[in-house]
């Protein structure tokens, strides 16, 4: 039993001289986090980046939502922080003065390709042909009826306009930790909101102000979602293009102003509801973690962003290759953005 | 004399039938009671029942995998790649190295994809019609990086033709399995229709044949090729994790526990510090994921997503456990043994270590395996430090990125292809719940075995 004692205290010895020799070791595999949008897409590039370049050890990448992944990337410099964060939508400024606060100065953009941002509901119901107006009608707290701002009325679609389903009003959209949710919010909502024609002295928040009884908001990522549609079958759900188009056989897409949702419709910006994705890489970080400048080269290289790449293959709507030439360009040259 | 003797009769006998009166009732209670017990006995195995039933029916299908026969060919027309450098006389390790480098690297971006299509068309039947991203879509995206991999570790391939076993796609798996509902138009599926048809005929032709899926417990996790998606990394993680808990929770867990039983003078103080560990006990996991974060992460600056981060924060969570059952099995000790050894002239430590805790050692063990597998089962303490990140490597060491078990259920869960994502999540349930039962059946075995010696 003693020597069983002093076994125990040897391992712990030994545990506390590797935590502090940890201190010391530097990281030899990039470290990414963020968008679950972006993280498929990541995902697969830094498979294939293990597989092509035999030197570098594959990426890790994590998940969080932009926000998060964001966060992560402005605690700072240093081999405990993330090297790339993962974002489907640009960074913002109060992002961009945390980060410098915490010494993340050398922030470099690079824009990869679009993604679009599709209503879908069960592929057993009827089909659904929507305008951002009409889904603005459906969800915000208050709306215009007969010129005059009440608390919205509506509980069925074929209230708001006698061409949608008699079904009643349910919609899951994602939570404010997506970037998805932004988004949609500008594109959808603010647009109709727009379009609505609100009365003078409305209040401030008439626009972002959801009614809560119809509106679910997804914290999770679209899996979620796809399960609020089949415990609800009236329930019309936010998911990314590239979910839908691996769901087809449980989802049914609705039109946005007639247009269906495709690569095609996207890349022409005939679809409204799409949005550039990005992941940002902290320019401190390069030399020191291996493999950083070989992985974006590769990420933006024709076999895999570009057009029929790898990615567009997993649900990316590839940027024009002048674009990706500039991106590419701007990061080479260290430009901060 | 008879009056009296009847009077005895009459009295004994409403004795009895008040008696019998009584024992019924009593009967009844007890009836009623085991009856309660077992319904809810029932109820409880039911339940598991049920989880078991659904766990297994969707998670066995996931053990099969339909792989493709194909006959490779190392076309010296496709594969336009100078031959891999010899060792010359007099050249420099790190030159020999150098070169077979940048040789691999050449290899590596070379169009494999070529070779996969070639080989898919060779088995089609002369004359199929179908565009080569379509066909594309038949084999999984591992397959192009399985058979350079195959040239890479053979330059003398070129030329040659060989069989090579290939997994079909995730898509092509779902079509095979019927998964997806056959008779959906061309909008509703994932695969073309050329290439649902060439599944077929493959399936007829004997090219595309099930076999059991060894990827669940040979790869690692993988998006891009989702049929190679296996549990490997996520095991070395769970492993690493546990033997960190162990060596960690379990010394200074009993140490502790003997301390504060037998040595520790009884004051407000111990009282606060007992008072304190049960509740330590029952703080939410998550929580501990938090003070993991901000110290382990933030403060020691430990790295991200490593199982040693992750064994810390679940050694936190499961000393509470540990020493609470283990002053348990102390007190359980009769005083007559401990009164015993101090009468025979043993000091107290004497007492402690060669008397007192050889008898505990069997609930010590077995609290300690049960602590352990709870903790193996934990995932929310491990999202916060960054553990559920898509990791494609097996660690090599603890301080290597790698998930764990249920972090890897979790992320499967989330996955975008549903139709064979289900399958593979409950097949990773299964294997989670087959590495608890074992754990368990240890605690067990050990106990009894131990119980006996002692």
């Amino acid at each position: 039993m003693k020597s069983a004692l002093y076994a125990s205290a040897a391992v712990i010895a030994l545990a506390a001289i590797g935590t502090t020799s940890a201190f010391a070791q530097s990281r030899d595999t990039i470290q990414i986090a963020g968008s679950s949008t972006v993280l498929p897409f990541a995902s697969i590039v830094a498979e294939e980046f293990g597989a092509a370049f035999p030197e570098f050890k594959t990426p890790v990448v994590g998940s969080g939502g932009t926000g998060g992944g964001l966060k992560q990337f402005c605690a700072g410099v240093g081999a405990e922080t993330i090297d790339i964060a993962n974002a489907s939508r640009p960074i913002k400024t109060a992002e961009r003065e945390a980060c410098t606060t915490a010494g993340v100065t050398d922030i470099r953009e690079i824009q990869f390709g679009y993604d679009g941002i599709v209503f879908a509901s069960a592929a057993a119901g009827p089909d659904f042909a929507l305008t951002p107006l009409q889904i603005y009608k459906a969800i915000a707290a208050n709306v215009v009826v007969d010129g005059a701002f009440v608390p919205n009325p509506y509980t069925k679609w074929s209230e708001i306009d006698a061409s949608l389903p008699d079904q009643t009003i349910a919609l899951a959209i994602p939570g404010s930790n997506h970037g998805t949710r932004e988004v949609f919010q500008e594109k959808v909502v603010t647009a109709g909101c727009e379009e609505a024609g609100l009365p003078e002295g409305h209040p401030d928040d008439a626009c972002t102000a959801l009614r809560q009884d119809v509106v679910i908001e997804i914290a999770g990522d679209y899996t979620e979602t796809l399960a609020r549609l089949t415990s609800n079958k009236d329930t019309v759900g936010v998911f990314g293009l590239s979910f839908y188009e691996q769901n087809k056989d449980t989802l049914k897409v609705a039109t946005i102003n007639g247009v269906v949702p495709s690569n095609e419709s996207v890349i022409a910006g005939e679809y409204p509801v799409s949005r550039p994705l990005f992941f940002y890489v902290k320019g401190q970080h390069i030399g020191t973690i291996p493999g950083i400048e070989e992985y974006v080269q590769f990420f933006l290289s024709e076999g895999i962003a570009g057009n029929g790449g790898t990615l567009e293959a997993a649900g990316l709507i590839p940027q024009a290759p002048e674009k990706t030439a500039e991106v590419l360009a701007a990061f080479e040259a260290g430009a901060s953005q | 004399m008879t009056d009296t003797l009847s009077t005895t009769t009459n009295a004994s006998a409403e004795r009895t039938k008040l008696i019998r009166a009584g024992l019924r009732k009593r009967h009844l209670t007890e009836a009623i009671f085991k009856g309660f017990g077992l319904g809810a006995i029932v109820l409880a195995l039911g339940f598991v029942a049920l989880l078991f039933a659904d766990v297994l029916s969707k998670g066995i299908p996931a053990f099969t995998q339909s792989n493709l026969h194909l006959s490779v060919t190392y076309d010296p027309e496709t594969i336009g790649v100078d031959p891999a450098p010899v060792r010359t006389a007099g050249q420099s390790d790190a030159d020999f190295r150098a070169a077979n480098l940048k040789w691999q690297r050449d290899v590596a971006l070379l169009n494999w994809n070529k070779v996969v299509e070639a080989s898919l068309r060779a088995a089609a039947p002369a004359g199929f019609e179908i565009d080569s991203r379509q066909i594309l879509t038949i084999a999984e995206t591992n397959a192009r990086h399985q058979i350079r991999d195959m040239f890479v570790a053979d330059p003398t391939l070129l030329g040659k033709t060989i069989e090579v076993d290939v997994l079909a796609s995730a898509n092509a798996d779902n079509w095979v399995k019927g998964n997806i509902d056959r008779n959906l138009g061309d909008a509703q599926q994932q695969l073309s229709a050329p290439a649902r048809n060439l599944i077929d005929t493959f399936e007829a032709n004997g090219t595309i044949s099930s076999g059991f899926a060894w990827s669940i417990f040979t790869n690692v996790d993988s998006r891009a090729a989702p049929a190679a998606a296996g549990l490997a990394g996520a095991f070395m993680g769970s492993l690493y994790m546990m033997l960190v808990v162990i060596l960690l929770a379990v010394p200074i867990g009993v140490a502790s526990a003997i301390y504060l039983e037998e040595f520790a003078p009884k004051s407000r103080l111990t009282d606060l510090i007992e008072v304190n560990i049960n509740n330590l006990a029952a703080v939410p996991s998550i929580v501990f994921g938090l003070l993991g974060a901000a110290v382990f992460i933030n403060y020691l600056h430990l790295p991200l997503s490593a199982p040693l981060v992750g064994g810390l924060v679940l050694t936190l969570m499961t000393l509470p456990t540990i020493i609470i059952a283990t002053r348990g099995a102390l007190q359980g000790v009769s005083p007559a043994l401990r009164q015993a050894a101090l009468g025979m002239g043993a000091s107290k430590t004497q007492m402690v270590f060669h008397h007192v805790l050889p008898v505990t050692l069997p609930s010590i063990l077995t609290a300690t395996i049960i602590g352990v597998a709870q903790a193996m089962g934990e995932t929310a303490p491990l999202l916060l430090i960054g553990m559920n990140a898509f990791v494609a490597s097996v660690p090599a060491t603890p301080l290597d990125q790698a998930t764990a078990l249920p972090v890897q259920i979790f992320l499967w869960q989330g996955n975008e292809n549903r139709n064979f994502f289900e399958a593979r999540t409950s097949a990773a349930i299964i294997v989670l719940l087959g590495f608890m039962i074992l754990l368990n059946a240890i605690a067990i075995f050990l106990r009894t075995r131990l119980e006996k010696r002692a």
